[in-house]
């Protein structure tokens, strides 16, 4: 009896291949709209996890404080502040401190030099990130030499440059050759001493899109011999005692400054957290958007419920029919509910292609990876619209009497 | 006229008294019907009493609206009476609800109405079949069934058809086999000849005159003279009474 209400169900729906195809719209939209972005959601994550990884997930980024509120003596305006050297080297040493800051594996100051632009021969680069740090950086911020070598501690005042592999591949095709060739940045000769390896792209900012100098080379060629530091970095000795090498930065850095937490003048950043926080935010958004597009799920669950009622009173005729030869009120509940499932769940199929082909695409930087709880979810969700929707027009149905049925024209 | 099957004893029907015992297929007692309310009543049975015994050929005639049709769907289960008993095949019916009277109209009623009322886009075989398959009967028994009944009727090579590829005489002959399938014991037709022409009506009826004379019983309606000659007795009514019943003739 399934089988030929099944097999009925088919014949009819190809009997009215139009009406079929609009009543399943709203369910095929609904459901391609969830299984996609759900897919954009779940890259989004994963391509911030990613990020994380490349970061590390035990780096700390001590920085000023970004708005007003720097040590004030007194009640001068404390806005002028902010430019103020409240970051200094000093403050980076006092960090490596195995007694006060035993949870802090090694630090490294960075001072950010503005707009550089490397030339060789007639290429040139505009480098986002431009760098003057210590060897120390390059175990914190995971970035390993793909030719040549990395900074040592040799080359402090030196005019030698590590290159971010979005820079080398920008002055020459094959990387490897700048290591030992001389570069110019800015005007001033520097000698390639390494090339970094990708990163690879992620989002927004490239961080491969650097250049690395000495820390005292940064200062002689770009930026003058300031104490103030952009920032320090700080690798914590694993990633279960940040909060622990957070307290002991700001334990130190609160007594350098003569600050307490109501008036720091720097702030300390945990980069896989803010990471995590933007996770955080692409899910929600993720559901919110998911429920937008669940709404439509709903209005194709209305469409299913409306042409089955057309259906219903289309073939009162065949129920007297099949009433008259012996059909109970179960057999015809059950052929309605189902066509009416056959017809949501074609559309949920439907649905499920089209959200794997668009899927399929890069939407917004993000490759899509489609969830395969959300395939299996589709399916018990249309099973779900065409039951919950089919009831009442089955029930309709079945209800009718035999006589009523067979009289009706 | 010898009865097809020995009735068994029945515990429902207790036969009126100078009435054989044996159980009759169809046993109306004083069976109402009306239709309204007020000055708006419409009496379309009015107190009808009939038997139709096992075996019997019986044409019901009489003018239009004269409860023919209310009639034929009390006997056939589709309708309830106002007032008045019912026995099918010895069964009360009154006291049956919804699943059942669908049970006794899948077992032991087979229906040919004047419209042929075939399943449209379904094959002549999945229409003659169909009753069986309210009744369980697995797919491929129920296949070879109902080839034997579309053979019955001489429509074998049309068992792949659908009803929208066969003339009306076809139809009709497929709603027979539909309706032979169970094996009914009461074979139910309003006005099975109207929608047909004299030829396919012709051929209907040597149908239900070979199929009477293998035993089986048959309630005709029609309101052609020469369509109810072909029956053993004919009842006439008229405004919801039976005036004349010729009881078996032949
Ligand atoms: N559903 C109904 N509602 C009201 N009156 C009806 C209905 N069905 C039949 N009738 C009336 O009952 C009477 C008998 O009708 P019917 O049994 O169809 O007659 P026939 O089949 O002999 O032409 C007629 O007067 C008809 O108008
Ligand atoms: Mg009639």
């Amino acid at each position: 009896m399934i089988a030929e209400a099944v097999r009925f169900a088919l014949s009819g729906i190809s009997a009215n291949r139009m009406r079929s195809v609009l009543t399943t719209l709203g369910i095929v939209i609904g459901i391609s709209a969830v299984i996609t972005l759900l897919a954009v959601g779940a890259g989004t994550s994963n391509m911030i996890k990613d990020q994380i990884d490349k970061l590390g997930t035990n780096v700390l980024t001590v920085n000023r404080a970004q708005s007003t509120g720097g040590r004030t003596t007194g009640g001068s305006a404390t806005s002028t502040r902010t430019q103020s050297t409240n970051l200094t080297s000093s403050d980076q040493q006092s960090l490596d401190d195995p007694v006060l800051a035993p949870d802090i594996a090694t630090t490294a100051p960075v001072i950010q030099a503005q707009s550089v632009t490397a030339t060789l021969g007639s290429s040139t680069h505009s480098i986002a990130s431009t760098l003057g740090t210590t060897p120390s950086y390059f175990g914190i911020t995971n970035f390993a030499a793909a030719a040549g070598r990395i900074l040592n501690d040799s080359d402090a005042g030196q005019p030698v440059v590590v290159l971010g592999n979005s820079v080398a591949v920008d002055l020459a095709t094959n990387v490897a050759t700048l290591v030992g060739q001389t570069v110019s940045l800015n005007g001033q000769n520097f000698t390639v001493v390494g090339v970094l390896g990708p990163k690879g792209t992620s989002g927004l900012n490239d961080p491969d899109d650097v250049a690395m100098v000495p820390f005292a080379t940064a200062q002689d060629k770009f930026t003058g011999y300031s104490p103030s530091l952009s920032s320090i970095q700080v690798q914590a000795k694993s990633s279960d005692v940040m909060t622990q090498a957070q307290n002991e930065i700001q334990q130190i850095l609160d007594a350098r400054h003569r600050v307490t937490s109501a008036n720091r003048d720097y702030q300390v950043r945990n980069q896989a957290q803010i990471l995590s926080t933007a996770t955080t935010t692409t899910q929600t958004l993720t559901v919110l958007l998911s429920a937008v597009a669940g709404i439509s799920l709903l209005v194709g669950g209305i469409g299913v419920m409306n042409i089955m009622l057309v259906t219903v009173t289309e073939r009162t005729r065949e129920i007297g029919i099949r009433k008259a030869i012996g059909a109970t009120r179960g057999n015809i509940v059950m052929q309605f509910l189902i066509e009416s499932l056959i017809i949501s769940v074609l559309g949920g199929i439907v649905g499920i292609l089209i959200g794997f082909g668009a899927s399929s695409f890069t939407i917004a930087g993000v490759h899509p990876e489609v969830q395969w709880w959300t395939v299996w979810l589709s399916v018990v969700v249309s099973a779900g619209i065409g039951l919950v929707f089919g009831i009442y027009p089955a029930n309709k149905a079945a209800k009718l009497r035999p006589i009523d049925a067979l009289r009706y024209e | 006229m010898a009865a097809a099957t020995p009735a068994p004893a029945s515990e429902a029907w207790t036969a009126p008294a100078g009435r054989p015992a044996r159980r009759p297929v169809i046993a109306l007692d004083r069976i109402s019907k009306r239709y309204g309310q007020g000055e708006a009543e419409v009496r379309a049975l009015d107190g009808v009493n009939l038997t139709i015994g096992r075996g019997e050929f019986v044409a019901i005639v009489g003018a239009s609206g004269s409860g023919k049709s209310t009639m034929m769907n009390i006997i056939g289960c589709l309708d309830a009476s106002t007032s008045g008993r019912y026995f099918m095949d010895g069964i009360e019916t009154g006291e049956l609800d919804e699943f059942q009277l669908a049970q006794i109209r899948n077992r032991k009623i087979g229906f040919v109405f004047q419209s042929f009322n075939l399943i449209p886009r379904t094959r002549a075989v999945e229409n003659v079949a169909m009753p069986l398959a309210y009744r369980k009967v697995p797919r491929r028994v129920r296949h070879a069934r109902a080839l034997e009944a579309l053979d019955a009727v001489g429509l074998s090579a049309r068992a792949g058809h659908l009803p929208s590829q066969l003339s009306g005489g076809q139809q009709q002959r497929v709603a027979i086999a539909r309706a032979l399938v169970t094996e009914p014991v009461l074979l139910l037709a309003d006005e099975p000849t109207g929608a047909l022409d004299t030829h396919s009506s012709e051929e209907i009826l040597d149908l239900f005159a070979s199929l009477h004379a293998r035993g089986r019983t048959i309630v005709m309606i029609t309101h052609e003279p020469e369509v109810a000659a072909r029956a053993q007795r004919v009842v006439r009514m008229q405004d919801g009474k039976i005036i004349a019943d010729t009881g078996v003739v032949r």
